[in-house]
């Protein structure tokens, strides 16, 4: 099947490149900005250009407009010049500004209402599309990259503390950690990637907490971070801690300390499920994704977790006749042929129902363990603690939860201090956007 | 400072001077008032919804602590940073002006960091550096000292002070280069008649003759340490750990082009701009008078 | 050089080599990057040379790294080289007749037009970026050549350096031009121009690299993938969401890109050791 798929796609490339190009100067020209380089762009290119052979009146040209940061902003700029592109893809930590620009976006439910287009919101998987959705489930912005934190853990050095399976609990993590490296099978016992995202975010929703109030902010502008509650603080003090015998080592705020996982220093690594494939390329020994642990003591644990990634958002601004073929170029992407490929190509996860169980009908899950997992853990339905975030200013709140984390780590403040220094720089923050978006 | 003698013409001054005043003005002065103007406003990202604040946003700069912390160590790190780029480039000038075999390899090869692009430099520091796998980190790790950039914010500073000079060296390098050039070979060889020892015809001819170079690269070299490493600071520590090398500019950058908030960082430009301003009248104003023309 | 003590010269070189091998190590590591296939690198930097060396260049030059968004290395070369010398000759040009009309006139607004130039250092670019770009887009200059060139003239260091070396320049030859009866561009094209010589390939240098080397600029206002410049290939293979790079292609594509840079300063090497034997008058 899907052999059979690449086959005919790399026909349409080709066909596409000969061809489609003559008739580019009669079809409508949709501008996709996005921030996907290296070979992620290249699937990117792959699916425009299949869109593109599929029909002669649109042209999505796909245009790659730098990391998240220089894409969002460079969205921004040419809306408030007036030459917006149609499509623009937002990373999850824009979302509240996106939603907050009334009069810039293009709701994707109402644009596919305008073009009289057929959107069945059931289609997608709830924990992907809740996160963009408004309180009363219509989908505002549409999810394109999406990935979840998950664990992973190193067999070899499991096996030389004679464990063959991933910890399931908090506790688990400790008691593991301490046995792999008095048997000597790592230095130490995990490290954690994207911080804020891994172990505030998601700890919250894992163990159905609220980040924030109203909703995480769904439900109005005036929310007010709690992720200084005594679970938070004990949780981060408890990884503070555990530093003192190696059980946990802190590599850096994003993916850096990936290689400390890759190389075997570190039995366990928790970071975003999208990093798959590059650690198949760059462990030299067999690992499982397993489930983000959970306290078992907390009531209501685990729930589910959410998703990170960036999602596509429709620009108003353009001529009217060319929103038809958005709309059609979206409707597209859900596709389950488009989605499978998508997701089977990179370390994303599918957004519909129908890829996923085309691709479990295919084996692919057998094949390729452990990259189910992310998708199992973001099933069921969410709670209004864990479907999501709606924050303003996240970018900044994010590296403000960064540093405070930081400054924890490297013992210059306690728990306590740290998380309730990040809540009230965060709030002021908070204020600020509300303020700036009444 | 001032030449006696000049020329005395009415339309031509203004004639040769017009080009860079008009891109100065239409690329420059219109779109950075424009900029500064929304030091005074809150607003959304889309400029959708504006609100006049008057000095609001740098009331709340100045009452930030942190903000205090970030001039510090902006302080810090420029001086720093100037200091390491200005010594070794005018070190290794000198030399480079004395010898003849291989001159043109040594040229050649000083002046390469300056063509890497910023954002390969970044990456390579931090390669080197990584506390997990960089070549130099596990060198000095081996050596006994613990390098971890991540956790330590001192040794985050040396970092990316290393990093933005690496660059600035080769810039300094050239001009100096260029400088020693110009100095007359007559003067040289008349001091060394004189018995005067390569030491103090440096200290009594050479370094003279340099000061308008020197004084033109230690402006620069400022305005660079204050304006153009934020680029370093973002690939390699992004402002970490713990706002350790949280230098003024990569605020003005985190919060205006990553997080969208355009008022307040245009309210921290103004008084980065002002700051910077008041630094270069100030070197105008009393170093130049040691400067030989 | 003047007088030969040889242990001078054995420091001599022996700082410059330790210089050289600090400063280029960095460069080294990239150039050894290139030579290896993707897996050596992903999680190690390697010390010495690999043997892929010709193969990595191959792809990046031939079939045009499809990770760097398909464009071919050539257009982006090309791209990048109108965009670095026409950077370069702008600013030089503007920058020395407005260096020459402020330190060899008298005429009023003089202070107040040098200081003007002087501000454009003041501001960081970053944060004036959005409303150049607005102005950009209202001069339809998207998309262009112009569009890529003309906002990065008005720069000051270039202004800045001249007036510092104009000052230096004897009153004596100006005095002696007027003597003659040579009008002020008389003087500036015969005399002036030439002392400048040195300054100018110095500036040419740093100029080129700086035009060759902009990428936030570039990646704002162009849409046309065939107006992509080199530099903006290469921040596209290396900054993946989510994904590791490919490494020795990435370093394959910067290495490539330093080329030029390097050639012009072969080239303006030439100036310099020329500078040297002028000023024996």
């Amino acid at each position: 099947m899907k052999t059979v798929y690449k086959l005919l796609l790399g026909a349409g490339i080709v066909a596409a490149s000969v061809g489609g190009v003559k008739d580019a100067s009669a079809a409508i020209e949709i501008q996709w900005w996005h921030a996907m380089g290296g070979a992620l762009g290249e699937t990117v290119n792959d699916i425009a250009a299949g869109f593109n052979r599929s029909q002669t009146k649109y042209v999505v040209k796909p245009v790659y407009k730098g990391n998240y940061t220089e894409t969002m902003t460079a969205g921004i700029a040419a809306f408030r010049s007036g030459k917006p592109p149609h499509i623009l893809q937002v990373f999850e930590v824009g979302t509240a500004t996106m939603m907050a620009a009334k009069g810039a976006i293009y709701p994707v439910y109402q644009l596919m209402a305008d073009q009289g287009m057929p959107f069945d919101e059931s289609r997608y998987l709830s924990s992907v599309v809740g996160y963009y959705t408004t309180s009363d489930g219509k989908m505002l912005s549409m999810p394109f990259n999406s990935s979840t934190p998950v664990l992973f853990w190193n067999k070899k050095a499991f096996a030389k503390a004679g464990l063959d399976r991933a910890p399931e609990t908090w506790e688990e993590m400790g008691e593991f950690s301490k046995k792999i490296i008095a048997a000597g099978g790592a230095e130490c016992g995990f490290t954690i990637g994207w911080q804020s995202w891994t172990q505030l975010e998601n700890f919250s929703a894992w163990h159905d907490v609220p980040f924030a109030t109203k909703e995480n902010g769904f439900g109005g502008l005036d929310t007010e971070l709690v992720f200084n509650s005594p679970l938070h603080v004990r949780h981060i003090g408890q990884l503070a801690d555990w530093q003192k015998d190696k059980v946990f080592i802190y590599g850096g705020r994003r993916g850096e300390g990936n290689p400390l996982f890759a190389e075997g220093k570190c039995a366990m690594l928790i970071n975003s499920s999208a990093y798959y494939s590059g650690l198949r390329k760059t462990t030299k020994f067999e690992f499982g994704t397993g489930k983000l642990p959970y306290w078992s003591d907390v009531k209501g644990a685990p729930k589910n977790s959410i998703i990170g990634g960036a999602t596509l958002w429709v620009l108003k601004g353009n001529p009217p006749e060319d929103y038809k073929g958005v709309a059609a170029f979206l409707n597209y992407l859900s596709d389950v042929f488009v989605q499978t490929f998508w997701h089977q190509n990179t370390g994303y996860v599918p957004i519909t129902n129908a890829a996923y169980d085309l691709t479990k009908r295919s084996g692919y899950y057998e094949k390729n363990e452990g990259r189910d997992v992310a998708i199992i853990q973001m099933s069921g339905t969410p709670s209004a603690n864990s479907k999501g975030l709606r924050l303003g200013n996240f970018v900044q709140i994010r590296d403000i939860i960064n540093e405070e984390l930081e400054a924890i780590w490297s013992g210059k403040k306690t728990a306590k201090q740290g998380l309730d220094s990040a809540v009230a720089r965060g709030n002021k923050l908070l204020r600020k956007f509300e303020r700036a978006n009444k | 400072m001032e030449k006696r003698v000049t020329f005395r013409n009415l339309w031509l001054p203004y004639v040769l001077v017009a080009p860079q005043i008009i891109i100065t003005f239409v690329f420059f002065i219109w779109p950075a008032s424009q900029a500064l103007f929304q030091s005074v406003l809150i607003e959304d990202a889309f400029g959708l919804s504006t609100e006049f604040v008057w000095f609001e946003n740098f009331e709340e700069i100045f009452t930030d602590p942190l903000y205090l912390d970030s001039m510090i160590t902006t302080l810090v790190f420029s001086v720093s940073t100037t200091a390491l780029a200005l010594t070794s480039a005018l070190l290794l000038a000198v030399m480079a002006d004395r010898v003849i075999k291989g001159a043109a390899v040594y040229k050649g090869v000083l002046l390469l960091p300056y063509a890497v692009a910023p954002a390969v430099a970044g990456v390579l520091w931090l390669f080197l550096f990584s506390p997990s796998n960089g070549i130099i980190a596990l060198t000095l790790q081996a050596m006994g000292y613990n390098w971890n950039h991540v956790l330590n914010g001192g040794q985050a500073m040396v970092l990316v002070v290393i990093a933005a000079a690496w660059k600035q060296i080769a810039y300094n390098f050239l001009f100096f280069l260029a400088g020693l050039q110009m100095i007359p070979k007559s003067l040289i060889e008349a001091a060394a008649i004189d018995g005067a020892g390569p030491a103090k015809r440096f200290w009594t001819i050479v370094f003279p003759l340099l000061s308008p170079t020197t004084f033109f690269l230690i402006v620069v070299n400022v305005v660079y340490a204050f304006f153009d490493t934020f680029g370093i600071i973002h690939a390699v520590t992004s402002g970490g750990p713990a706002g350790a090398t949280n230098i003024l500019v990569y605020k003005v950058y985190a919060d205006g082009f990553v997080g969208l908030d355009l008022g307040g960082s245009a309210a921290q430009s103004v008084v980065l701009m002002i700051i910077v301003v008041s630094l270069t009248v100030v070197q105008f104003r009393y170093l130049e008078r040691k400067v030989q023309y | 050089m003047v007088e030969s003590r040889p242990w001078v010269t054995y420091v001599t070189h022996a700082t410059l080599i330790i210089g050289l091998i600090i400063i280029s190590f960095p460069i080294y590591i990239a150039l050894v990057a290139s030579t290896h296939p993707a897996e050596d690198l992903i999680s190690t930097v390697q010390g010495w040379f690999g043997s892929n060396m010709i193969e990595n260049y191959a792809t990046v030059l031939g079939t045009g790294k499809k990770s760097a968004g398909g464009v071919p290395v050539g257009i982006m070369m090309w791209n990048s080289l109108v965009m670095a010398i026409g950077i370069t000759v702008g600013k030089i040009t503007i920058s020395i007749i407005s260096a020459y009309a402020i330190v060899y006139f008298r005429f009023p607004l003089r202070m107040f037009f040098f200081w003007i130039i002087f501000l454009t250092l003041m501001l960081p670019v970053e944060v004036r970026i959005l409303p150049t770009y607005k102005v950009v887009v209202d001069l339809g200059l998207l998309n262009s050549y112009t569009g890529l060139i003309l906002p990065l003239i008005a720069s000051a260091t270039a202004t800045f350096l001249f007036r510092q070396f104009f000052l230096t320049v004897p009153d004596e030859l100006a005095e002696a031009a007027r003597v003659d009866g040579a009008g002020p561009v008389r003087f500036f094209l015969t005399i002036l121009l030439p002392l400048s010589r040195t300054n100018i390939a110095a500036l040419a240098v740093i100029l080129f690299i700086y035009g060759w080397n902009q990428y936030l600029w570039p990646l704002l206002i162009t849409t046309e993938t065939d107006m992509t410049t080199i530099v903006m290939g290469i921040q596209r293979m290396l900054f993946v969401a989510d994904a590791v790079p490919e490494w020795n292609l990435t370093m394959t594509t910067a290495i490539l890109a330093m080329l030029p840079p390097v050639l012009v300063v072969v080239l303006m090497q030439r100036q310099f050791v020329k500078g040297l034997v002028e000023t024996e008058k």
